[in-house]
């Protein structure tokens, strides 16, 4: 065996069991037995297993583990640290301003897209943290969502949006 | 055997087997997460006796703590729909006790009353009354003890979140905590128990937060695809891509187990036809399935999806004339104008959008099998069958997986998983890949419909007929099917696909001469079809509201003014005018605005339902008539389901209809060949993306003096119709066929240009 794989997932490096061309999502349920990412397709076609890594969401359905060896993943279990640690906030809050804005907003039903749906809007609003509608629209298209929350989840990014600039919701 | 399911599972702490008693003596330390009290990993209960517990008894329903919490035991499942979050309201309602001191549990065979399926909207509808009878039961038994305990008569004594006080002395009051302890009540459930009258409702009626979104959201929540126990094996299923003709299965010819012989500890599981792979590692069980090489017997048996409803008009049927009212030839011959028109539909998919995942741990000794289903009860007789068990030694618990919309692969996932594990002597989990779920789906059946109807100079429907072509749906599930080379069996009796729906065609207007006549064909040599979401409604309203928009148009009449004329009553009226009303409807003849722009606009109106309660939407969209693009930019539905228990549930539910509804008009259709479907993932089986999302109003029509009724299916048929008659108010052309893509769109523009 080559040299001991490891990764960085929520802050922590984890020692990886499974072989270096096996998907990070599978790493990811198996061995970290982490609830966030999910398997829904294995193609890269529908978002629900998206992590951050460095900051950009990736499919971890279809990454080999290997390839985020160092780097720096963020599920959704992590989301709310990654925001207190690029906004300097202690202690962190709960709850990332997004998965706030979900709840708020009454957005997910079965909640499998939900995941996907947070972490790619998590992007984009450390990105553009005032979209447009359009945008908004065209950075969420490669998520899908088969229970017809789009709409709500629309509203929830537009709610994140406006909390996170410190308006009045 | 394994001792897999004693141990740890998602983290629940516990190291022995629970039993039923012990779940509901726990009280609040076994209360966790959002309102499911886990079961454990139930536990050792793989080889316990027993059954869903005895209906008759309060216990059964309703547990009180000593903490003066409670927890509420009943048996229809959390879907995403936001049903516990209902029932709890209901509960709480009749007992006095606020929905955060109630706490639901996990279905589950052994624990949770038997109330059958979670489907057809039934939950609140059939569900709903028989846990409020339990709990207005368990009150009245908390109240004569709290009689006795605190010395004065029953009528005396009111209950404010579970804390019972004589009226006007607030100093002489007890907890309901207090009555019992954690002892359980053993009363008998009489229902006869007078329910609180719906002028005192503190709960029903307002708009509770779902109780599962927190823990959806940040990642505590355990759907089916996250469960695992110690010692299992990943399992996948082996399958042609994309199931064949029905009733032809699946056989190997031949199969090369050598294939797989270096990928570390895969192996192959075989049963009559049904071939699986396990591994000790769900990544070499992913690359097995996928490399294993299997010669399979073709059977070129299906028509092709664009010979489809030519093979659906030439099947020998079975007719049953469904509604036969008054005289259609009378009728008529009284037509001012007339419309006629043949409609074909499409084949659709459940695809739920993470494909189902099942976990069996089978021994001699007895089954326990986690699975999505809809029916554990039902499932857990398919099991035992299956398995060659008795009944009693099959136990089935409930986790939520993906929104299914009805009849999607869960039971052929659990089946799979449980086969194996038989096989293999240890747990296993089986994740069905995307191709798996959207090739062995049990489809929504295509349909074709011949409708006609006519209106008299005084702008009145006189005659209406309605034939419809389908076949119904399956029995045995595909795993049960190939493992124990079973003659597959279709359902020929009942409701929904086997005979068209009367409600949903044409009933929703006064017709004095009205006919509806039911086409039914075989299976065989189609697909495998069961329920989805709103059965075949959306086939119905698309073809029966285009006939009724086509009469409006035809008499130069307001197709909302049309529909009022015709209207058959003050609930259908209801919904339409609060849909009109939700989208500013001013009255305009349909296609009396056209336009020459490359991009026009349209606005359209339906009405529908699934079977009981009362749906209408209307539909603002916008064509580009270049590309053949529709764009739903903006839908309004209105939904009367009675009592509605929860408006925020019932809005919540009226957006995914029309989302999902939108979806299937515009988009969805399974593809096959002659020999197998084709559409096996979201680039051959496209759906609604982000960017196309309309924008949706919901309306609830609160009915408080009815009794609640479905509501998460009797939106869809409205919403598709709305779109098709948008589609016409913007072009001056019918679409006779959806999905309506672009490609349709071109050919139905350039057919009227010739």
């Amino acid at each position: 065996m080559a040299d001991e794989l490891n990764i960085k997932v929520n802050g922590r490096q984890w020692p990886v069991a499974s072989s270096p061309d096996t998907p990070l999502l599978y790493v990811l349920s198996n061995e970290l037995a982490l609830h966030g990412p999910k398997f829904g397709c294995g193609l890269a076609q529908c978002g629900s297993c998206s992590v951050l890594a460095d900051g950009v969401e990736i499919r971890s359905c279809v990454t080999p583990v290997a390839a985020v060896a160092g780097k720096s993943v963020t599920t959704l279990e992590g989301l709310a640290g990654w925001y207190a640690e690029r906004k300097n906030l202690a202690p962190a809050p709960a709850l990332h301003p997004l998965q706030q804005a979900f709840i708020d907003e009454q957005a997910p039903h079965c909640g499998y897209c939900i995941n996907g749906m947070i972490v790619k809007a998590s992007e984009l609003l450390a990105q553009n943290p005032r979209p447009t509608d359009t945008q908004i629209r065209q950075h969420m298209n490669g998520h899908l969502c088969r229970c017809g929350t789009y709409p709500r989840v629309m509203k929830a990014i537009k709610l994140a949006s406006r909390v996170m600039a410190g308006e009045t919701p | 055997m394994t001792d897999s399911m004693r141990k740890v599972m998602n983290g629940v702490p516990t190291g022995s087997a629970f039993s039923r008693r012990d779940l509901l003596k726990g009280g609040g330390a076994l209360i966790i997460g959002f309102g499911f009290a886990p079961l454990g990993p139930a536990g050792a209960a793989r080889a316990a006796i027993g059954g869903p517990p005895d209906p008759d008894l309060i216990d059964s329903w309703i547990a009180v703590h000593a903490d003066n919490t409670a927890t509420v035991i009943f048996g229809k499942c959390e879907l995403g729909q936001g049903n516990t979050t209902g029932m709890l309201q209901i509960a709480g309602e009749e007992l006095d006790l606020d929905i955060g001191q109630m706490s639901a549990v996990q279905l589950d065979t052994h624990v949770t009353p038997d109330q059958g399926a979670t489907t057809s909207s039934s939950s609140i509808e059939r569900g709903g009354p028989q846990l409020r009878a339990a709990a207005a039961e368990a009150r009245q038994v908390l109240l004569r003890l709290a009689a006795a305990r605190l010395n004065a008569p029953v009528a005396d004594l009111t209950v404010s979140k579970g804390v019972v006080s004589v009226a006007g002395d607030a100093r002489r009051s007890v907890r309901y905590g207090d009555l019992l302890g954690d002892e359980q009540l053993h009363f008998p459930f009489t229902g006869t128990a007078p329910r609180k009258p719906v002028s005192q409702y503190k709960l029903v009626g307002t708009r509770v937060a779902r109780l599962d979104i927190p823990d959806k959201v940040s990642a505590k929540y355990t759907h089916m695809q996250h469960v695992r126990v110690p010692d299992m094996l990943h399992g996948r299923v082996v399958r042609p891509r994309g199931q064949g003709a029905y009733g032809t299965g699946a056989r190997p010819a031949s199969i090369d187990e050598g294939s797989i012989k270096d990928i570390p500890t895969a192996r192959v599981v075989r049963k009559g036809d049904f071939i699986g792979v396990v591994a000790e590692r769900e990544w070499d069980a992913v690359k097995a399935a996928r490399a294993l090489k299997v010669a399979w017997q073709e059977k070129a048996a299906l028509p092709g999806n664009a010979k489809l409803h030519e093979a659906m008009r030439a099947a020998a049927t079975t007719d049953t004339v469904v509604v036969d009212k008054g005289n259609l030839a009378d009728g008529f011959a009284r037509a001012a104008h007339a419309a006629s028109a043949t409609y074909h539909l499409p084949y659709q998919a459940h695809v739920p959008f993470g494909p189902n995942c099942a976990l069996a741990d089978v021994g001699p000794d007895g089954a326990l099998v986690m699975s999505s289903t809809q029916d554990i009860y039902n499932s857990r007789r398919m099991l035992a069958a299956t398995l060659g068990l008795p009944l009693e030694k099959v136990r089935v618990q409930y986790y939520e997986g993906s929104g299914t919309f009805g009849h999607s692969c869960y039971e052929d996932a659990a089946q799979a998983a449980a086969i194996m594990s038989q096989l293999v002597g240890k747990p296993v989990r089986v994740q069905f890949m995307r191709w798996d779920e959207h090739g062995w789906d049990n489809f929504g059946p295509a349909h074709v419909a011949e409708v006609r109807a006519a209106v008299d100079a005084g702008g009145k429907i006189v005659a209406y007929e309605y034939q419809g072509w389908q076949h119904g749906w399956f029995t045995i599930e595909t795993s049960q099917e190939l493992a124990q080379l079973t003659k597959p069996k279709e359902r020929t009796s009942g409701s929904n696909s086997i005979t068209v729906n009367p409600v949903s065609t044409g009933a929703m207007y006064a017709i004095a001469n009205r006919r509806v006549v039911s086409h039914m064909l075989p299976m065989e040599g189609l697909l495998k079809g069961a329920p989805l979401r709103s059965p075949m409604d959306m086939h119905y309203s698309f073809a029966s509201e285009q006939v009724i928009d086509e009469l409006a148009h035809a008499a130069g009449i307001d197709p909302l003014e049309f529909r009022r004329r015709n209207i058959a009553g003050a609930r259908w009226l209801g919904v339409l005018e609060a849909a009109a009303a939700a989208a500013g409807w001013t009255p305009r003849v349909a296609a009396s605005a056209l336009s020459d722009a490359e991009v026009v606009t349209g606005r359209g109106i339906g009405i529908g339902t699934h079977h009981v309660s009362f749906g209408a939407a209307v539909a603002e969209i916008e064509v580009n008539k270049r590309t053949g693009v529709i764009v739903a930019k903006n839908l309004y539905g209105a939904l009367d389901a009675g009592l509605t228990v929860n408006p925020a549930l019932v809005e919540n539910q009226i957006v995914g209809m029309m989302v999902q509804a939108t979806s299937r008009i515009l988009k969805e259709e399974v593809t096959f060949s002659n020999s197998n479907v084709t559409s096996l993932d979201w680039e051959s089986y496209p759906i609604l993306r982000f960017a196309e999302h309309p924008d949706v109003t919901p309306v609830v029509v609160q009915r408080l003096d009815q009794p609640s009724t479905g509501a998460g299916e009797e939106v869809m048929g409205s919403t598709g119709a709305a779109i098709a008659n948008a589609f016409f108010d913007a072009t001056g052309v019918r679409l006779r066929h959806y999905p309506m893509t672009p490609a349709r769109v071109l050919a139905a523009l350039a057919a009227r240009k010739t």
